[in-house]
C-alpha cells in the first residue's frame, strides 16, 4: 500500500512541474511586449522599465521561469499591480471564503445527490427513477449563473427572504453568514448533485446485481438491511472518491457564482484581476487552484487505496 | 422472383455497427428529442437573418425594457433591442463556440492520443504528463486565464475552450487505442507489413470513433456553457454582437424591472445544453455492446 502511495506521489512531480510551466507560459501569450501591456494606461517609460526589471522580463525566458518558480516555492507569488499587495496575501484572504462556499455546496450536493441516486436505483424503471433522471439532467444542463439569477429574482427580489449579494464571515455572525451563503452554495452544488445522482445510481445498480447482495437476500435479510448495509456501503466508495474530484468543478463554478452574488472570494479575485490586467494575480489564482486540485486528487486516490481492501494488501 | 431476390438478400445482409447504433438511437425518445432540437438550432443559426423579426443590434429608445407583447414576443432589453432577434442571432455564437472549440480539441487531441497510444513509449510518457497537468487545472479557470491573456473576443474564447478541452480527447483516444491495439485484426494488419501510421488511421481510428462521437457530443454541451460563462464575464462575444451569456450579464442589473431579460437567454442555453446531453447519453447507450436491442 505504501509503495502504491509513494508511486502516486512520485508521479505528481512531473505533473506539478508542467503545471507551473504552463501557468508561467501564460504570460508569453500576451500579444506584444508584456511590460507595456502590464503597464496598461500608464505609458511612462520609467514605469515600463520598472516592470521589466521587477518581472525580470529583460532576461531569457528559461531564466525568468527559474526566478519565478524559486519565488513560488518560497511563497512569493508576485505583487498585485493594482492593489500593490503580495498575491499570496490576497490569496490567503480570499481562499477561505471560496472554500467555505465549496464545502457547503458539496454538502448540499451529497445530501441531494446520494439519496436520490439510491432511490433511483432501488426503484429502477418507476416514476421515481424517471423523476431523479430528470432532476439530474436539469442539474447538469443548467448554467449556474442563470440559476443564480433566477434564485435572486425569487428569493431576494420577489419574496425578500435572502440577501441578493454580500458576504458575512461565520466567525462574525453565523446566522447572517448562512443567509448570505446558502443561495450561492445551492447554485454551486446543483450541478454536482446531478453528477452524484448519476454515479450513485450506476454504482448502486451494479452493487444490487452482485453476488454478495444475492447472498444477503438468500440468507433472508430484510430488503432495507440489504440495501443500506450491503449494497450502499460498497457502492458509495467510488462515489465519495468522485465527490472529491468534483471539488475542482466547484472551484471553477465559484468564479461565476461569486460574481453573481458579489462574494469576495477566489472567483471574484480572478475576474477582477482579469479586467484590471493584474496578470500576477491571475497566475497566482490559477496556480493555487491547480495545486488545491492536485492535492485533492491525491487525497481521493489515497482514500480509495485505504478503503479498498484489494489495494490495501 | 427476380425482383424479390435482391430484397431478400438485402434483409439478410448483416447490420453494420453504425446501422445498429442508429436503430438503437432512434428507439430512444429523449435522444431523438435532443437531435431534433439540435437540428432546429442549426437551422435557426443558418437562417437567422430570415427568421429574426428585427435587427438584433438596432436600438430603440421608444421601446426600452418592454415586456413580452405581440410586437416583441420575448420583450426588449435596456436599450430597446428585440430579445427574440438577439436570442436567434445568439444561437450562432453558441453553436459556433461549441462546434469550433470542440473541433480544435478533436483536431489536436485525437492525433496526439493516437501518437501516445500507438507511438514510441517516450512520446506516450511526455504526452501523458502534459495531459495530467492540463487536467489538473479546473476547466473554466484555465479557460478564463487563457482568454484573459489572449484578449477578450469570441475567437479567443473558442481557442481557449478548445485548448482546455484537448486533454479530454488525448486521454480518451489513448485509452481506446491501448484497448484496441492488442486485438487480432490490428496484429494481423501489422503482420502483413502495414506501416504504423496506416494501422493507426485505417484500423484503430474507426474503432475508436463511437466513443469519440459520444465524447464530442457531451463536450459540445460543456463548451456551450463555457462560452456562455466567458461571455457572461465579458471575455467572449463582445457587444453589441448578441450572445446568450452577455445578455444574461446585462439582465442581472434589471431583475426588478425586467425579469424577462434573464429568462430567455438562460432558457436558450439550458435547452441547447440539455439537447446535447440527451443526444450524448443516447449515443452512449446506442454504441454500448452490453445494451440489448
Amino acid at each position: 500500500m505504501f509503495a502504491l502511495i509513494a508511486r502516486r506521489l512520485l508521479q505528481l512531480v512531473p505533473t506539478v512541474i508542467i503545471v507551473s510551466m504552463m501557468i508561467f507560459g501564460l504570460q508569453q501569450l500576451l500579444p506584444g511586449d508584456p511590460a507595456t501591456i502590464m503597464a496598461g494606461e500608464e505609458r511612462d517609460p520609467e514605469v515600463i522599465e520598472e516592470i521589466r526589471k521587477q518581472y525580470r522580463l529583460d532576461q531569457p525566458i528559461p531564466l525568468q521561469y527559474i526566478y519565478w518558480i524559486k519565488g513560488v516555492m518560497s511563497g512569493d507569488l508576485g505583487e498585485s499591480m493594482r492593489l500593490k499587495e503580495p498575491v499570496s496575501r490576497l490569496v490567503a484572504q480570499k481562499l477561505p471564503v471560496t472554500l467555505q462556499l465549496a464545502t457547503m455546496a458539496m454538502l448540499i450536493a451529497i445530501l441531494i445527490g446520494v439519496p436520490a441516486g439510491i432511490i433511483s436505483a432501488v426503484k429502477k424503471g418507476t416514476f421515481w427513477d424517471y423523476l431523479v433522471n430528470i432532476i439530474s439532467l436539469w442539474g447538469i444542463s443548467t448554467p449556474n449563473f442563470w440559476l443564480g439569477i433566477l434564485m435572486i429574482f425569487l428569493f431576494s427580489v420577489h419574496l425578500g427572504w435572502l440577501p441578493a449579494s454580500g458576504y458575512v464571515s461565520p466567525f462574525e455572525d453565523p446566522w447572517q453568514s448562512l443567509k448570505t451563503t446558502i443561495m450561492p452554495a445551492f447554485v454551486l452544488g446543483n450541478s454536482i448533485a446531478g453528477v452524484l445522482m448519476r454515479h450513485t445510481r450506476a454504482a448502486m445498480l451494479q452493487a444490487l446485481s452482485s453476488d454478495y447482495v444475492r447472498t444477503a437476500r438468500a440468507k433472508g435479510l430484510g430488503e432495507k438491511r440489504v440495501i443500506l448495509a450491503h449494497a450502499m456501503r460498497n457502492a458509495l466508495t467510488p462515489v465519495i472518491t468522485l465527490g472529491a474530484l468534483e471539488f475542482g468543478t466547484l472551484l471553477s463554478g465559484a468564479v461565476l457564482t461569486e460574481q453573481i452574488f458579489t462574494i469576495p472570494g477566489f472567483g471574484k479575485l480572478i475576474v477582477d484581476a482579469v479586467f484590471n490586467r493584474d496578470y500576477a494575480v491571475v497566475q497566482g489564482v490559477v496556480l493555487v487552484t491547480s495545486a488545491t486540485y492536485i492535492v485533492l486528487n491525491l487525497l481521493a486516490d489515497i482514500g480509495y487505496i485505504l478503503v479498498n481492501p484489494r489495494l490495501r494488501a | 422472383m427476380t425482383a424479390a431476390t435482391p430484397a431478400l438478400a438485402g434483409s439478410l445482409r448483416p447490420e453494420t455497427p453504425m446501422q445498429r447504433a442508429w436503430r438503437r438511437l432512434r428507439a430512444r425518445k429523449a435522444a431523438m428529442f435532443g437531435l431534433f432540437v439540435i437540428v432546429a438550432l442549426v437551422i435557426i443559426a443558418i437562417f437567422a437573418p430570415l427568421i429574426a423579426p428585427f435587427d438584433p443590434t438596432r436600438q430603440s429608445w421608444a421601446a426600452v425594457r418592454k415586456a413580452p407583447s405581440a410586437l416583441h414576443w420575448f420583450g426588449t432589453d435596456e436599450v430597446g433591442r428585440d430579445l427574440l432577434s438577439r436570442i436567434i442571432y445568439g444561437t450562432r455564437a453558441s453553436l459556433a463556440a461549441g462546434v469550433i472549440s470542440v473541433g480544435i480539441a478533436v483536431a489536436l487531441g485525437v492525433p496526439l492520443g493516437l501518437l501516445a497510444g500507438y507511438g514510441p513509449r517516450w512520446i506516450d510518457t511526455i504526452l501523458s504528463r502534459i495531459t495530467d497537468a492540463m487536467l489538473a487545472s479546473p476547466f473554466l479557470i484555465l479557460a478564463i486565464a487563457l482568454a484573459a491573456f489572449l484578449g477578450p473576443s469570441l475567437t479567443n474564447a473558442m481557442i481557449a475552450i478548445g485548448i482546455t478541452a484537448t486533454p479530454i480527447f488525448i486521454r480518451l483516444t489513448r485509452g481506446q487505442v491501448l484497448a484496441v491495439k492488442v486485438e487480432d485484426y490490428v496484429e494481423s494488419a501489422r503482420a502483413v507489413g502495414n506501416p504504423r501510421w496506416r494501422i493507426a488511421v485505417k484500423h484503430i481510428l474507426p474503432n475508436v470513433m463511437p466513443q469519440l462521437l459520444v465524447q464530442i457530443t457531451l463536450t459540445i454541451a460543456m463548451a456551450v456553457i463555457a462560452e456562455a460563462s466567458l461571455s457572461f464575464l465579458g471575455l467572449g462575444q463582445q457587444p453589441p454582437a448578441p450572445s446568450w451569456g452577455s445578455m444574461l450579464n446585462s439582465a442581472q442589473r434589471f431583475l426588478t424591472n425586467a425579469p424577462w431579460m434573464a429568462i430567455w437567454p438562460g432558457l436558450a442555453i439550458f435547452v441547447t445544453v440539455l439537447s446535447f446531453n440527451l443526444l450524448g447519453d443516447g449515443l452512449r447507450d446506442a454504441f454500448d455492446p452490453r445494451e440489448r436491442g
